[in-house]
């Protein structure tokens, strides 16, 4: 049986995430790797948008903002569980891009980057600034999903940082794999193609409004998802989590490993996740050092780290 | 009356600072259809640098060219660093590079200079001048008289002068304009210094008011791009204009409404006008040739 690209990309994914904790030297890794699952979902739906249907957010966190808000506020005021707040704030946000979406994305060109980012910044400030909901700039406790302790009765014991790292990381490969059959689907096809070429697309009769207004509102929802995941797991969120630099973080990673593949995703959201990490060494070089990766990337390995690699290792391929 | 007078005279002080933003964006948007997001880091570095040659001992008007000067060679080397290299990429990739360059210049910026809030003496004292019963700034007469003058100079630059012209020619058609002898990546780096000194200058005639710190750029060019959104993009009276609309609106905002929420006044009307009105108040209905 001869291996399709995407099922390559699924099993290579399935096994680091398995093995990986075996070169583990303390607990603290678990939570790293937790976060760059994280962002890797994010990053994700980035390259729906992106890669695929070839528009730029610049918005994105204010996705995770509901997402993650609605796990912090739903439980206390309604009463709900925080796995459903989870669907719950997918629901809105889903709902408010197709809203924004909708005008814009019938107008050719960046504007969706300009309508994405007046958006962004208008929810991470309504999250800083209701303080009565939300208590501002301070941040918020969010409630235990609970999972751990009813994964605990049925015997299977695993610490804070064990439990959060395999379960973004079989959210990461559900949303990996969703992705891929999405890339792979009708609908898929007809987005790589508007992105290569809207009029050609628009010529053999594909509504490229809509298509353009799907891939949007699904990259909504990864965000949104990975905003709750991000809460849950802290236990505590703060506005940061909605801010412009959020939503740049999450375009530079897409873009940095290669915006038209889901490994190229997570490869970028991987080495910006950890970047910090290792950087804290030097924090006042941190902005200085993501600049520069930022500029140089797109000058000299247009299509990110890993397509780049993939060309070199496959020679004239493709 | 007073009131409302008020908040108009700060509206249009701080809408004249987003106006010469705006001037900045319009500017290397039309010579190379690049928004660079940049511009913001120019008028901090306006201000910053001013700061700390003034600080040294010079005269501020020494100072302030020196800033200025120093600014506009920056733009230069941005454009001959990052955006040349990237000539041909699509547009998501030099959203980018304006980006992550905006993020190295204040990552820069708070190694050069500090973390500090720092301001410089206003030019003509600090004593409000009364009008109608509103106080207005001496200061905030040179910011909207800098709009003003760096708007006329531009349009005679353009209108009158050769050199502005080939730069109208480029943004026009850039293949044309190569055609018929421009000197085009001249016109590119001609541009970038140009809204990179008028961003600087923007800098150096606020600091006085606001004050200033490494970190002040991002949000100036969040709202000098919606101003130029807001009046076109490209269209150099639409963003003088667009700017201080933007200023006032912000000022009836804070005054009427919630300071708070002022600076929603702008993301707002970004987001009206791309619902209502995408080309802006001035642009032109553009078609694409196939």
């Amino acid at each position: 049986m001869r291996l399709t690209p995407k099922s390559v990309t699924l099993l290579a994914l399935v096994v680091l995430i398995a093995l990986s904790p075996i070169f583990f030297p303390s607990g603290f890794y678990y939570r790293i790797g937790a976060l760059i699952f994280v962002n890797a979902l994010a990053v994700t739906g980035i390259v729906i948008l992106t890669g695929w249907a070839g528009q730029i957010s610049l918005g994105h966190a204010g996705f995770a903002g509901i997402g993650a808000y609605a796990c912090a506020l739903a439980p206390v005021h309604w009463g709900i569980h925080p796995a459903l707040a989870v669907v719950l704030g997918a629901a809105i946000s889903a709902v408010l891009a197709w809203l924004v979406g909708r005008p814009i994305l019938r107008l050719k060109g960046y504007y969706l980057a300009v309508a994405s980012l007046g958006m962004g910044i208008l929810i991470s400030m309504v999250l800083n600034n209701e303080r009565e909901l939300t208590r501002g700039p301070d941040g918020i406790d969010v409630a235990e999903l609970g999972l751990r302790g009813v994964l605990k009765d049925a015997g299977l014991d695993l610490s804070n940082g064990q439990f959060w790292y395999f379960f973004c990381g079989i959210v990461l490969i559900l949303g990996a794999w969703l992705a891929l059959n999405l890339r792979d689907s009708a609908t898929g096809r007809a987005l790589r193609a508007l992105h290569g070429s809207e009029v050609a697309a628009k010529t053999v009769g594909m509504d490229v409004a809509r298509l353009k207004l799907q891939a949007f509102v699904i990259s909504a929802v990864y965000a949104s998802v990975a905003g709750s995941l991000l809460a849950l797991q802290n236990k505590f969120i703060t506005p940061d989590v909605a801010g412009f630099m959020h939503s740049v973080e999450m375009v530079t990673m897409a873009v940095l490993g290669g915006v038209g593949s889901v490994a190229g995703a997570i490869f970028g959201a991987a080495v910006l996740t950890l970047l910090p990490q290792v950087l804290t060494v030097f924090a006042e070089y941190e902005q200085l050092v993501l600049g520069a990766v930022m500029v140089l990337v797109m000058i000299f390995l247009r299509e990110g780290v890993v397509p780049s690699i993939l060309r070199k290792i496959r020679g004239r391929g493709e | 009356m007073s009131e409302l007078l008020q908040f108009l005279l700060s509206g249009v002080t701080v809408g004249a600072v987003y106006a010469l933003v705006a001037l900045g964006f319009t500017i290397i948007y039309n010579a190379s259809d690049v928004v660079n997001f940049a511009q913001g880091e120019f008028v901090m570095l306006g201000g910053m640098i001013t700061v700390f040659t003034y600080a040294a001992g010079a005269p501020l008007p020494l100072a302030a060219l020196v800033a200025i000067v120093a600014t506009a060679a920056l733009g230069v080397a941005m454009n001959k660093l990052a955006i040349e290299p990237a000539r041909g990429a699509p547009v998501v990739s030099l959203v980018i590079i304006t980006i992550g360059v905006s993020i190295f210049i204040r990552g820069a910026a708070q190694l050069v200079f500090d973390k500090q809030i720092h301001s410089f003496p206003a030019f003509s004292g600090d004593d409000p001048l009364r009008i109608l019963g509103a106080t207005i700034l001496p200061q905030s007469l040179w910011v909207i008289g800098g709009a003003l003058a760096v708007f006329v100079g531009l349009w005679l630059f353009f209108t009158r002068t050769l050199l502005g012209r080939a730069v109208l020619a480029t943004s026009n058609n850039r293949l044309a304009a190569q055609l018929v002898g421009i000197n085009t990546p001249f016109v590119m780096t001609l541009s970038f210094a140009l809204s990179a000194g008028i961003g600087a200058l923007a800098g150096v005639l606020v600091t006085p008011i606001t004050m200033t710190s490494y970190d002040v750029g991002l949000a100036f060019a969040l709202k000098g791009f919606a101003a130029a959104m807001l009046g076109g993009m490209g269209n150099p009276k639409g963003a003088l204009v667009g700017g201080f609309l933007l200023g006032v609106l912000e000022g009836l905002t804070a005054g009427y409404l919630s300071s708070q929420y002022k600076d929603a006044a702008a993301f707002i009307v970004i987001l009206g006008v791309l619902f209502f009105l995408p080309q802006g108040l001035f642009g032109r209905k553009s078609t694409d040739r196939v």
